[in-house]
């Protein structure tokens, strides 16, 4: 069974080695193995990770702990909206979370900062996104104060053709100028570290196969 | 009594002896005068003691006063006692009185009665020190002394008891003293907070108002409900109140003591004590003095009844409140729209007075020295937030002038806190932080944050509502916070200083020991762009920042290395920071930055990365290799093959901090060597050709420094660096880089095949044009070059025609010393040449070399006596020119006591030229410089020997000077030379010897000393006046023999 496992894997790794970037077959072969494993018993359900799985993932894997964006990253995982992340979403995923490049990382995260996905970034959803981000002053009238000042200063930073809102180019031109504001609404990429320590481990396998 | 009398009574400090007429003085008086009346009958005995001097003063007292017990005389009164010499104890003549005891002080008081009271004013007034009269100067201890030595006399014991007793009266007197001040008496600090609330309701902007405004200069409240600080409390003060008048006079500062109110200088300047001194009458109270002072207020007081104030206070109270909190929902209201006006409204809520407060005492007194920045920085604040609510009240345009009111009490109760704060800057923290600065060349101005708070930028508040964020915010709001504040004019100081004011930079360098890359980055952002002010780069190193920089290096994110770099750059630019970088490891991680492979060729864009990491690593480098010590550091961290590496890079922008730390470096010999010998040189000479001037400059700057090897300069010249450094010439706009370049020229210049290239390429032209209009570090240079140059004769007839002697004879007058050393230098070397010479001595330039013989500089004395050697030899007339200086011919024998070697030599040889006159030969010997050669003698100095040795041989042709020096002892030492290695020496002794030898004892000295052997070795040389003096040395010692044979035999 293994060995016509292994070339199924194998073709489909070469299939998908031509559609995603970053990655060689060998790399993706690894990641569907990897994908299988993770599946474990639920493979035969079919579709491929759900939810908790993937929030699994990311908590040990990747050290994302924030339950409201892993679920942003779900959402930015599963293109087709399924509630599953398919093989092929989850080497697309990771090929982004590990090697992508600037410009695709900025449209990463701009999809899982526009929470209902109609292309711009209101001050409502950064408000939801950064209302944790301060520590409360228990003296403040208001509380949210601080958060809703955060939020001009991110409209005032971001907000290239002053309609109040930050489209794609927007936020486009603001991390070109300032790339730190990559991840400005919260975290939605992993560590260099955790990068490194896997791909060690999860690339490192078949190379002492070989 | 003594105390008491010197501290605690008021005297009158207009006339010197007058008691002020003042509630305290009186009741101590009124002790005084009950203590003597009583004394003659309760104290007998001590009352006849007899005083060691007798209290004096003008009475008015008449003998008709006087009854039995005295002998009366006319207008004279006597007392029928006398002392041991036979004084009268009591000798009244009208209005003198002098009185020896106490028995007739009290009696004296009885009689008169009425006038007691003047009496005992005019006696303490005209014996201020009466106890001293009394008890002599001896102070108690020395009393207690005598009294155990003297085995108790019975008059020591007397005087014992009278000390007692009028100690007992010192206390009294004290007890009254400082019982007036606590006393609830006329002015209690109750009673003045009282009045000053009354006044301050008087307070507003109306046109009824009486005063403009009424303010404490100190918040803070003593436990004794007095404001004024302890010391001054000593002397009665209970506070100092500033008081704006609508008057046209200025605001009147205000002291208000237990004994009234006056005014006094204010707090302009210093605490000193000058200040505090009164300025006007005492009055009652305040609203006295205020009446007095200030017209309006007296005439609107009248209009006002007084006694109606307290019940209105009130209702100006409440409206206050009231008023407040509906401007606090108005601007709420408007809160969306104005960010800045908002936060100002916060701190409204702040209620900075009561925080004042509780701040005060820590900053009043308790520890001067240590308050931290902290604490200033939230005084300051509440001081600002002072402020703010003025404007705010101001700015809404409140038609009741209460809040104003309010408002404007607080504004400037605060100001008179933040003044006081002000004063004790200079004594305080501060000063510290100069001391610790080590004189440091960079900066450290003073701390300027005083002087700032009259008006806040508008940018001070966004900025502190930012960093208010910033110390509550996750990473997320951290990074956004930190890029909004990287908005901000970063290279404005008002920007600088707020981000500390506010207490920024904790944050930020806080923000560089966490694990968020971002966070460290975006924060290394702002403190690279801030730290460019040396006030925030002395904060940055006090808070420990250079540290968490330095231990950044070892990150793994490049971006990160290089920020940190770039920014310990920046902050290195002091010696305790440079200090701090290698003390904590930087140095070394630094030199290890500079580790990228710079193929050129393959440039991808993790390779730019690396190329960026050791560019900054060397910008930080050379920030560092300031200090000696770091320079050796980077030495021993192998940095100097990295840099020779870099210097092979293709990007000028690499090459300027390489290029930069090793011109830097090239101050010490091993990276000298190391610049040679690593083979830097041929890319240092490749860079001189460089379109980037500042890297032109750092070149020539390394190459001057370098070139002070011989090795150095051959290298120079073999890689062509000689042409690109005259065509450098040209840019004579850039001084730094004509600075550079000429010194490298300079140092080129010494060897002479250099001299020869720069000839072909006519730098001596370029150079002579340069000897004008120049800063002296290019003059020094310059002048120098044309020195070394100078040094071939052709260049002498080059530096004529180009007109360069008029020029450097100007120089001449300068003060700088390394310019006179190279001048003198120059000029000397120009007076080789016999048409030069009649220029220089047309322009009377060996004058001016002479006067320079009294430069304090050695250096320049033995320069210029150098330079006067060929003048005196290519001078026409030279010996009448020499003695046409007055005292010139005894200034230059003095020299001969210098303990310099060089200068000695230089003299010698001036000597020598010198005494070829006989005339001036004449007067050097009767300013006595036969002596002074020969105490020379025995010196080791093979160049000194030479010129010593020339002129004693000049100067054995005047009269008996042979004979002389031979009683002297030189001839001994002088043998000694020929055994010297120098063949110039040689000849110079030889001569010397010649001449020595024309007297026969000389001779016999010599011969005794073994000089016929070396002579005669020396006849052989090829050298043909080293041959001929030492044949004629022979000969005439030969000569001596043959006289003395003949003489025997005949």
């Amino acid at each position: 069974m293994s060995a016509m496992r292994r070339k199924l894997i194998q073709n489909l790794a070469n299939n998908m080695c031509k559609q995603v970037k970053h990655f060689n077959t060998v790399e993706v072969e690894c990641l569907i193995r990897l994908f299988n494993a993770l599946l474990g018993e639920q493979r035969k359900v079919g579709h491929g990770l759900d939810r908790l799985n993937f929030r699994h993932i990311l908590h040990n894997t990747f050290d994302m702990t924030d339950r409201v964006r892993t679920e942003l990253l779900f959402r930015a995982f599963d293109k087709d909206n399924d509630s599953y992340i398919s093989v092929k979403e989850w080497v697309e995923g990771l090929s982004l979370f590990l090697r992508g490049t600037l410009e695709e990382k900025i449209k990463y995260c701009f999809d899982v900062y526009d929470l209902n996905g109609d292309g711009y970034i209101s001050r409502e959803e950064m408000f939801h996104m950064l209302k944790d981000s301060l520590i409360r002053q228990p003296t403040e009238e208001d509380p949210d104060e601080g958060v809703k000042d955060l939020v001009d200063i991110a409209v005032k930073k971001m907000d290239y053709d002053h309609d109040g809102k930050v489209s794609f180019a927007d936020f486009k031109s603001t991390v070109r100028e300032e790339n730190l504001l990559l991840e400005a609404f919260g975290n939605c990429l992993p560590h260099l570290k955790r990068i490194q320590s896997f791909e060690q481990q999860a690339f490192q396998e078949p190379q002492e196969l070989h | 009594m003594g105390v008491a009398l010197s501290r605690a009574v008021q005297w009158d400090s207009s006339g010197a002896d007058k008691l002020e007429n003042t509630p305290l003085n009186k009741a101590m008086l009124s002790e005084i005068l009950l203590f003597t009346e009583e004394f003659g009958a309760r104290h007998p005995q001590e009352a006849k003691l007899v005083f060691r001097e007798p209290l004096q003063w003008k009475t008015s007292l008449e003998a008709s006063d006087f009854k039995t017990e005295y002998d009366i005389s006319g207008e004279s009164v006597m007392s029928q006692e006398s002392d041991k010499e036979g004084r009268p104890l009591l000798h009244l003549t009208p209005p003198d009185i002098t009185v020896y005891t106490f028995h007739h002080l009290s009696n004296l008081l009885q009689l008169s009665e009425d006038k007691k009271m003047k009496e005992v004013q005019a006696c303490l007034a005209a014996n201020r020190d009466p106890l001293k009269k009394i008890l002599g100067s001896c102070s108690a201890a020395v009393l207690l002394e005598e009294w155990e030595e003297d085995e108790l006399g019975a008059e020591k014991e007397l005087e014992m008891k009278l000390l007692n007793n009028l100690k007992e009266l010192d206390t009294k007197l004290l007890n009254i003293a400082v019982g007036q001040i606590t006393r609830e008496g006329r002015l209690s600090p109750a009673a003045v907070d009282g009045e000053v609330d009354q006044l301050k309701s008087f307070c507003g902007t109306g046109e009824s108002r009486v005063l403009k405004s009424v303010r404490y200069t100190s918040d803070y409240v003593f436990s004794n409900g007095c404001r004024s600080p302890p010391w001054r409390q000593m002397d009665g003060e209970i506070c100092s109140l500033i008081i704006e008048t609508c008057d046209t006079e200025p605001t009147l500062f205000i002291t208000c003591s237990t004994t009234g109110v006056f005014l006094h200088e204010g707090l302009i300047g210093d605490v000193d004590e000058n200040s505090y001194k009164t300025k006007s009458n005492v009055y009652q109270d305040l609203v006295t003095l205020l009446k007095n002072k200030s017209p309006h207020f007296a005439q609107t007081i009248i209009e006002q009844a007084i006694q109606e104030v307290p019940s209105e206070k009130f209702q100006h109270m409440e409206t206050v409140d009231e008023q407040e909190t509906g401007q606090t929902l108005r601007s709420y209201d408007r809160r969306e729209k104005n960010v800045p006006e908002k936060a100002r409204q916060q701190h409204v809520q702040d209620k900075p007075g009561a925080r004042m407060k509780k701040f005060e005492p820590s900053l009043k007194w308790k520890n001067l020295g240590l308050t931290s920045s902290y604490d200033k920085v939230e005084v300051k604040k509440a001081g600002r937030s002072g402020e703010s609510k003025n404007t705010l009240a101001h700015g809404s345009k409140s038609p009741a002038s209460d809040s104003k009111k309010r408002a404007n009490f607080s504004e400037t109760s605060l100001q008179g806190c933040r003044s006081s704060q002000k004063i004790k800057t200079p004594g305080g923290a501060d000063d510290f932080i100069e001391s610790s600065s080590e004189g440091e060349e960079d900066e450290e101005q003073p701390d300027r944050r005083a002087e700032t708070t009259t008006d806040l930028p508008n940018e001070y508040w966004q900025i502190q509502k930012l960093v208010k964020y910033l110390k509550g915010a996750n990473q997320t709001a951290t990074v956004i916070v930190l890029c909004s504040l990287r908005d901000f004019n970063l290279v404005q100081e008002t920007c600088q200083l707020a981000i500390r004011d506010v207490g920024g930079l904790e944050v930020l360098i806080n923000l560089l020991d966490t694990d968020e890359i971002r966070c460290k980055i975006g924060s290394l952002k702002i403190l690279k762009e801030v730290c460019c002010n040396s006030q925030i780069r002395r904060a940055i190193v006090d808070l420990g920042g250079l540290q968490t920089m330095v231990s950044i290096l070892d990150s793994s994110d490049k971006e990160l290395k290089c920020l940190a770099a770039e920014t310990i750059a920046n902050v290195a630019k002091f010696r305790r920071a440079r200090r701090m970088v290698r003390q904590h490891g930087g140095i070394k991680r630094l030199v290890e930055l500079l580790n990228c492979v710079p193929d050129g060729a393959s440039v991808g864009a993790e390779q730019e990365r690396d190329m960026e990491v050791a560019r900054c690593g060397a910008l930080a480098l050379w920030s560092c290799s300031k200090s000696t010590r770091n320079k050796e550091a980077i030495r021993r961290a192998g940095g100097i093959p990295l840099l020779a590496r870099l210097l092979r890079s293709p990007q000028k922008n690499m090459l300027i901090p390489a290029v930069g730390t090793l011109q830097e470096c090239a101050s010490e010999r091993s990276y000298r060597i190391a610049i040679q010998t690593e083979g830097m040189i041929k890319d240092l000479v490749k860079n001189l050709s460089s379109d980037n001037q500042e890297l032109q400059m750092h070149c020539a700057s390394a190459i001057f420094k370098c070139a002070e090897d011989k090795q150095t300069r051959d290298l120079v010249r073999q890689y062509n660096g000689l042409k690109p450094l005259v065509m450098l010439l040209n840019e004579a706009e850039n001084k730094q880089l004509l600075a550079a370049t000429t010194g490298a020229i300079w140092k080129c210049s010494i060897s002479m095949e250099n001299v020869a290239k720069f000839q072909e390429y006519k730098a001596l032209e370029t150079l002579v044009g340069l000897l004008k209009d120049q800063p002296e570090e290019v003059l020094v240079n310059v002048v120098g070059a044309l020195g070394e140059c100078a040094q071939i004769p052709e260049n002498l007839v080059t530096i004529r025609k180009c007109g360069g002697i008029q020029p450097l004879i100007n120089l001449l007058i300068g003060t700088n010393q390394a310019l006179l050393v190279n001048v003198t230098r120059a000029v000397g070397a120009c007076a080789t040449h016999p048409e030069n010479m009649t220029i220089i001595d047309g322009l009377d330039a060996v004058r001016l070399l002479w006067s320079l013989l009294k430069n304090p500089n050695p250096e320049v004395q033995a320069s210029a006596a150098w330079a006067i050697c060929p003048c005196i030899e290519n001078a026409k007339d030279a010996g009448e020119m020499v003695r046409s200086f007055v005292g010139g011919l005894e200034l230059i024998v003095k020299l001969l006591k210098s303990p310099n070697k060089d200068v000695l030599a230089s003299v010698c040889a001036a000597i020598a030229k010198i005494a070829k006159d006989v005339e001036n030969l004449a007067v050097i010997t009767d300013h006595g410089v036969v002596p002074m050669l020969a105490s020379l003698t025995n010196t080791m100095d093979d160049k000194l020997r030479r010129y010593l040795a020339e002129a004693i041989a000049r100067c054995c042709t005047w009269g008996s000077n042979c004979v002389s020096f031979g009683d002297a002892g030189v001839v001994a030492p002088l043998v000694r030379y020929l055994r010297s290695k120098d063949p110039l020496v040689h000849q110079a002794t030889a001569r010397a010897l010649f001449q020595l030898s024309k007297d026969p004892r000389n001779c016999i000295t010599m011969h005794e000393h073994g000089v016929v052997k070396p002579l005669v070795d020396m006849i052989g040389s090829t050298d043909e006046v080293l041959q001929e003096a030492a044949a004629s040395c022979v000969a005439n010692i030969r000569h001596l023999a043959l006289v003395y044979d003949k003489a025997r035999y005949r």
